[in-house]
């Protein structure tokens, strides 16, 4: 199966691995993102390295109430979807400052999963289609470290967790995927653990073999599983005492 | 952070920033005395600086390739293993490609690499139709062979020193299939192996591996490599429905760095000598792919864990083609004197080039890598000598601790090179570690 795979924050790191990788299969992308014009790089690069269809779409996740247009002007109902939005926002900043945080929930909960609840209404209605969210492992369980950033992808993944579910017997797959730490914009001049640090390009691939093979909730690099788990074990009062 | 080149040797602690656009990029430069770096496949310390290395992997975009002509317009950052998955299914390959695919187009721009078919078809120069390049104000100035024709001269080969390449265009060269038809002979000696080579001329593609470990009448036996690209109808009859595809070579990883010990003259000599007695049993033709051909090495991911944590280094000179036989006989005896053995050596024939500051000229080249011992330091300092009393110069890419008076001897383009950087205001603005101790 090749159809078209639509990619939601085209514009960060994870997002151009991710469009490769799915180009490299040979579907055809949209990619769509706030000034979308400003990817005609990025299309080039697709279109030159794989021969496939690129297209180029204007989407705010904020602008939630015109997530049902973006949805009726692409010119073909996408056969994947895949949500790349978010940011990691300033833990400290978010504390303080309400509209930080406010950016920081909405861009990670309230716009991706509004427009995968949309596209998942449509696809529903076809009776087949993929749909990946990224969230994180830092919705796994909240940090004093990020816990604004971490909140929202909790959400996020329930809201995944729960789409699956509810789509389980309608044709329609949902992944969630947990990247962990990956070598992007994000995480520059973050001193992250070699062995626990992915390249976006194992990203991207990871990704594509998820769709594959029908798999529900993944990890990038599958020692962040153990890790999470040991992270998710450890009981509350001593949790709140650590700074991990 | 801690940046060593692909010899792990020198360990420098520089400035490193990773920018995502021309705006960020102009900003970095402006700090002064920057260096672009690509896939840090340059042996030494040629892409870093201390106070600012640029990562450039980000600019990693292929803009468009036409498939007519075969000339592809990238971004700097692009792998030239990415250029071959995206062109080769379409019938082209690379022009000039050296031993590894894992190099960006700036790099082997700035180093001017050359393959196995530089006496046929040049270095990377001979391929490359423009640059793309930033100045130290963050001004960008295409130059090709027509246009600013002087700063182009100088990137090819200028090890990074003009300017931060930002997009080139390049040829490709059409072919029918993805294998190589390589015949392999032996050379008894090292006068053999370059009447092989002159005997060869015609052939596209030539090399040849050189045991630096025997010694006598055997002194520099090699077996030479030449190869042709196949057409479509050579390909073995398996492969002849598809005769670009390539079936993918499975990846390992060297796993860690051996102990310093593993790699020593007696390990190395045995080596060499069983790889020489396993090649000679495979005198004659056959057909390889492209993979296994070009980048035999590229299969074992951090191969130069194989020197261990000291690192190793690497000496490549040329030496002019008159003198070229006495030359290599006393490099290879100054070798086998020392005790010290190259783990892999390399020859090859060089064609005519006038370039004004690439390093091949038209001659014998020899490529050696030696782990990073005091004896082999030592040693060092007397391959230099015989290099320069025999006319010839060093390989920038390769080269880790070269002082600057060897090189001012050597190639007398350097003084010149560095002249019109001061005069151009390029000398302050870019600088690496190694132009520093070069001087250029």
């Amino acid at each position: 199966m090749t159809g078209p795979v639509l990619i939601l924050g085209a514009r960060s790191d994870i997002a151009r691995a991710i469009a490769r990788a799915f180009a490299a299969e040979g579907h055809p992308i949209q990619l769509a993102a706030r000034h979308a014009e400003n990817l005609g790089t990025d299309r080039d690069d697709l279109q030159t390295r794989y021969g496939v269809e690129v297209s180029l779409h204007d989407f705010d996740a904020l602008e939630v109430r015109q997530h049902e247009a973006f949805v009726d002007g692409l010119p073909v109902l996408p056969e994947i979807v895949v949500s790349a939005i978010g940011v990691l926002g300033d833990q400290t900043e978010n504390e303080d400052d309400v509209e930080a945080a406010l950016g920081v929930i909405r861009a990670n909960f309230e716009g991706p999963a509004l427009i995968l609840g949309v596209l998942a209404n449509r696809f529903a209605t076809r009776g087949s289609g993929t749909i990946v969210g990224i969230s994180s492992v830092a919705g796994d369980r909240g940090r004093a470290s990020n816990y604004v950033y971490g909140s929202a992808k909790a959400g996020f993944t329930a809201f995944l967790s729960g789409l699956r579910n509810r789509l389980a017997r309608q044709g329609v797959h949902v992944v969630t995927v947990q990247p962990g730490f990956v070598n992007t914009a994000m995480t520059a001049g973050m001193d992250t653990p070699g062995a626990l640090t992915a390249e976006p390009s194992e990203v991207g691939e990871a990704i594509v073999n998820a769709v594959k093979k029908g798999r529900n909730v993944i990890y990038v690099r599958r020692i962040w599983w153990l890790v999470m788990s040991i992270i998710c074990a450890i009981p509350e009062a001593i949790f709140k005492k650590t700074s991990i | 952070m801690k940046l060593t080149g692909w010899g792990n040797v020198p360990v420098l602690d520089c400035n490193v920033s990773a920018p995502r656009s021309e705006a960020e990029l102009k900003a970095v430069i402006a700090r002064g005395h920057a260096i672009a770096r690509g896939n840090g496949r340059s042996y030494g310390d040629s892409a870093a600086s201390r106070s600012n290395t640029i990562d450039m992997r980000n600019f990693d975009r292929m803009i468009s390739f036409d498939e007519e002509t075969g000339v592809l317009v990238a971004e700097a950052g692009v792998l030239l293993a990415d250029v071959i998955s995206a062109c080769l299914p379409r019938g082209w390959f690379p022009l000039v490609t050296p031993g590894t695919k894992l190099i960006t187009l700036g790099g082997a721009i700035a180093a001017d690499v050359h393959g196995k078919n530089h006496h046929i078809d040049g270095s990377f120069r001979a391929c490359v139709d423009w640059i793309d390049l930033m100045g130290p104000g963050g001004e960008v100035t295409r130059c090709s062979a027509g246009e600013n024709p002087e700063l182009f001269d100088w990137t090819l080969g200028g090890m990074g020193l003009t300017g931060v390449i930002l997009r080139c265009a390049i040829r490709l060269r059409r072919v029918e299939s993805g294998w190589i038809r390589q015949q392999m002979i032996p050379a008894r000696d090292l006068d053999a192996a370059i009447e092989i080579f002159e005997d060869n001329l015609g052939a596209t593609y030539s090399v040849a591996w050189i045991d630096c470990t025997a010694t006598g009448d055997r002194l520099g036996r090699s077996l030479v490599m030449v190869g042709e690209h196949a057409r479509a109808t050579e390909v073995a009859p398996q492969h002849r429905h598809r005769p670009l595809h390539v079936p993918a070579r499975p990846r390992r990883t060297f796993p860690f760095p051996l102990p310093g010990f593993a790699l020593n003259p007696l390990t190395v000599r045995a080596f060499n000598a069983l790889y020489y007695w396993n090649g000679k049993r495979q005198t004659g033709i056959s057909t390889v792919d492209w993979d296994s051909y070009f980048y035999p090495l590229d299969s074992i991911a951090k191969w130069n864990r194989l020197y261990g944590r000291r690192g190793f280094l690497q000496f490549q000179c040329v030496l002019p083609l008159e003198r070229g036989a006495p030359g290599l006989h006393a490099l290879m005896e100054a070798i086998a004197g020392s005790g010290q053995a190259s783990f892999l050596s390399v020859l090859k024939r060089f064609g005519p080039q006038d370039s004004p500051i690439s390093f091949p000229m038209e001659g014998y080249t020899l490529a050696l890598d030696f782990p990073n011992t005091r004896k082999t330091r030592d040693l060092m300092p007397r391959l230099d000598a015989i290099t320069l009393a025999h006319g010839g110069r060093f390989y920038l890419a390769k080269d880790a601790r070269m002082p600057a008076p060897t090189l001012a001897r050597a190639d007398p383009r350097a003084a010149a090179f560095a002249a019109w950087r001061r005069e151009t205001g390029l000398a302050p603005a870019f600088s690496s570690s190694q132009s520093e101790r070069l001087k250029l």
